[in-house]
């Protein structure tokens, strides 16, 4: 389901902060839209606005003005259970510090995204080993993730962002933790979810500062600077 | 999220901190103790009253006098204004009529006459002036006789006495036990009626004033001092008050339809006399009538005051007594909610740590899909698990404490001679009014962190260290 073909739309959004007598303007009327099935790199550097712009996608924070359309839908219209939905279902998130639930085990921290979409228990155990054997750790479901590598956890978090089988996943500077070589491993892995060998792919839109990787992975960079996109480039 | 996984994950996050949460529980089940403990013991002594009154007889039993009470000119005496009529029409006697009457009410077991009159005990060489009563069979398993030395009456017409503990010691020479009375002769003087013949057979007389009554057949009687001997078959014990104490009681009881047949002159004996209404038959000063029940008490006595007679229950003493528990209970529970107010205090500040420990553990759980609801309904989940189980723990604890109270009295009592009795009573309904309330308490001090913890921006948990 995706509205002329757009998985996001950003029309002119805005998104302000007050701190103190100050107003910073993290997001200053951005338009910009997102093909679904495209593979979209917000680059920039910190304080550039692209972490806030890929939470208001995300539907963690509402815009201040403007309006951000997922699949067709106005998230600033939606209600607080309806953005929680839409977090749980229609989007994934990846963190660079990976978000997962150290007092809980691989296979609880993918469960819960389910737990949340109140998916019936009998189904759960099946679409959590899924999850974690397309990202390679079938091995460690019952490891808690300070027994893990960086590399090992980030794919638990992939795994825990796909097993609602969301359309859009959403990452913010996935590989910022991580060694060149376990991030090259990452990117591959999130290449693979965008154009997987069989099946639909999914709509990427990743918060990276390394070009590198963004131009071999990417179908698209935009460059963020100062709250604005300041420069657009289709690679592919 | 639903409740099944709800409560998973908050006996989970409990267990994570499993030092602090269960120090909050045992906090609860501190509050819940006392309140346990204290509504026991306040159930416990109203159960204690409850089973006295209903052992004496008091709450099945109403007590039915003819209205011809107080005459004109004594204190309570002629209210009625006599032009109104009703002053005029005759009071309706107590008498054999009347007690078929009443013995065929519903609900009504048994109705006896009540028979006390005074007479001299005597065991030579000591006289004792005395209140004498006639004790039905029913009456044997009342708490008059409790710890009865010897028997009951052996049969209804057996001429045997049973006698009041401190009576028994002044009938006895310094020294000696009550209960060595028992086996042996008391004898009772008493005032007895003996019917006069009718005027046939009467001597004549030259009185002026001789009553003449309009029956002619109801000639009256006299009065004439009389004896009779009684073998002691039981001795009660001797009361810390040193006498007859308490509602029914008297010096010495025989069979009532001993007592009946003695023809003791009766209170009330000369004021029929003195009416011009002067029925026929036996008549009774009172009759107690014995209900199936104490929810009984209340329809029969409507029935005995429409049949024109004056009817006196202890219901309305005890209606009273209730509130007054009801009160001493109210008062009870709100010094045990004391410390489990206090435990929700510590609740409070247990889960508003967790926020804080767990603020970035939040933000994830909004990242993935939680709403504000289901952040509220997780905290509200551990609040209530910690209710619940302190709660639960509580109410044994506050059993616990129960019996040890109950055990130390019992061993006070005995010391001081006492006979201890159970003061002590944990109702269902107790236990589980304690968990719910707990419950309930532990509830509403989750409302506050619970709602701070839904507010939380999932942004700024997630960046939170």
């Amino acid at each position: 389901m995706t509205s002329n073909g757009f998985a996001i739309r950003a029309e002119r959004v805005s998104r302000q902060y007050r701190m103190g007598e100050a107003v910073i303007r993290a997001v200053n009327e951005i338009s910009l839209d997102v093909g679904a099935g495209e593979f979209l790199a917000l680059l920039g550097a910190s304080g550039s606005g692209k972490s806030t712009l890929l939470n208001l996608m995300a539907g963690l924070d509402r815009p201040s003005a403007g309006a951000i359309l997922a699949l067709g839908r106005d998230l600033a219209a939606m209600s607080s259970e309806e953005l929680a939905a839409h977090r749980n279902r229609t989007v994934g998130m990846v963190f660079q510090s990976f978000q997962l639930l150290t007092r809980m085990t691989l296979e609880e921290n993918v469960e819960l995204p389910l737990r949340l979409a109140e998916v019936p228990r009998g189904e759960r155990p099946e679409r959590v080993r899924e999850a974690l054997q397309r990202v390679g750790l079938s091995a460690r479901t019952k490891h808690r993730p300070t027994e893990l590598s960086g590399g090992e956890q980030q794919r638990a978090a992939i795994a825990r962002a796909l097993v609602n089988q969301p359309q859009i996943l959403l990452a913010d500077e996935p590989t910022g933790n991580l060694d060149s070589k376990t991030g090259e491993e990452i990117m591959s892995l999130i290449a693979g979810i965008h154009r997987p060998p069989s099946g639909p792919g999914r709509t990427i839109i990743m918060v990276t500062h390394e070009r590198q990787l963004a131009e071999r992975y990417a179908d698209r960079i935009v460059t963020l600077s100062d709250g604005a996109i300041s420069r657009e480039e289709r690679l592919r | 999220m639903k409740l099944g996984d709800l409560t998973e994950l908050a006996s989970r996050n409990l267990r994570e901190a499993v030092l602090r949460n269960s120090l909050t529980t045992m906090g609860i089940s501190v509050g819940v103790a006392s309140l346990v403990a204290l509504l026991s013991l306040g159930v416990g002594l109203q159960q204690l009253v409850d089973r006295s009154v209903a052992r004496a007889g008091l709450f099945d039993t109403l007590s039915v006098r003819s209205r011809q009470s107080a005459p004109f000119g004594q204190p309570g005496g002629g209210r009625r204004n006599p032009r109104d009529g009703q002053e005029f029409e005759p009071p309706r006697p107590l008498d054999d009529a009347a007690r078929k009457e009443i013995a065929a009410l519903p609900n009504v077991v048994e109705v006896n006459p009540e028979v006390r009159f005074t007479a001299e005990a005597r065991h030579d060489p000591i006289s004792q002036l005395v209140m004498v009563a006639g004790m039905a069979a029913s009456s044997q398993n009342s708490g008059t006789l409790d710890g009865l030395t010897g028997h009951f009456f052996s049969n209804p017409d057996a001429e045997e006495a049973i006698v009041q503990g401190d009576l028994g010691k002044r009938l006895v020479d310094a020294g000696q036990s009550p209960n060595s009375l028992v086996g042996q002769e008391i004898t009772l003087r008493f005032a007895q009626r003996q019917a006069l013949p009718p005027p046939s057979q009467q001597a004549p007389t030259d009185a002026p004033n001789q009553a003449v009554g309009p029956d002619e057949e109801a000639m009256g009687f006299s009065i004439v001092p009389s004896e009779k001997k009684f073998t002691v078959v039981g001795v009660t014990p001797t009361s810390e008050a040193g006498g007859q104490v308490g509602f029914n009681n008297a010096g010495i009881y025989l069979p009532l339809s001993v007592a009946e047949k003695l023809q003791v002159v009766q209170q009330g004996d000369l004021r029929d006399m003195s009416r011009s209404s002067v029925a026929q038959g036996t008549r009774y000063a009172a009759l107690n009538v014995r209900a199936t029940s104490p929810a009984a008490v209340a329809q029969i006595e409507t029935s005995v005051s429409h049949m024109g007679f004056a009817a006196f229950s202890l219901i309305d003493v005890t209606r009273n007594l209730r509130t007054f528990f009801a009160i001493f209970d109210m008062f009870l529970g709100i010094f045990g909610s004391l410390a489990l107010a206090v435990a929700s205090l510590g609740i409070i500040n247990t889960l508003v740590m967790a926020i804080l420990e767990r603020r970035r553990e939040i933000g994830v759980l909004k990242a993935l899909g939680a709403s504000d609801r289901d952040v509220r309904k997780l905290f509200f989940a551990e609040a209530g698990v910690m209710g619940l189980a302190g709660g639960v723990f509580g109410v044994l604890l506050g059993w616990a404490i129960g019996r040890a109270i109950q055990f130390a009295t019992m061993i006070y009592l005995k010391r001081q001679g006492m006979n201890p009795p159970n003061i002590w009573s944990v109702p269902w309904w107790l236990v589980l009014g304690a968990i719910a309330f707990a419950v309930v308490v532990s509830l509403a001090s989750g409302i506050y962190p619970a709602s701070r913890a839904a507010r939380l921006d999932p942004v700024e948990a997630l960046r939170y260290e």
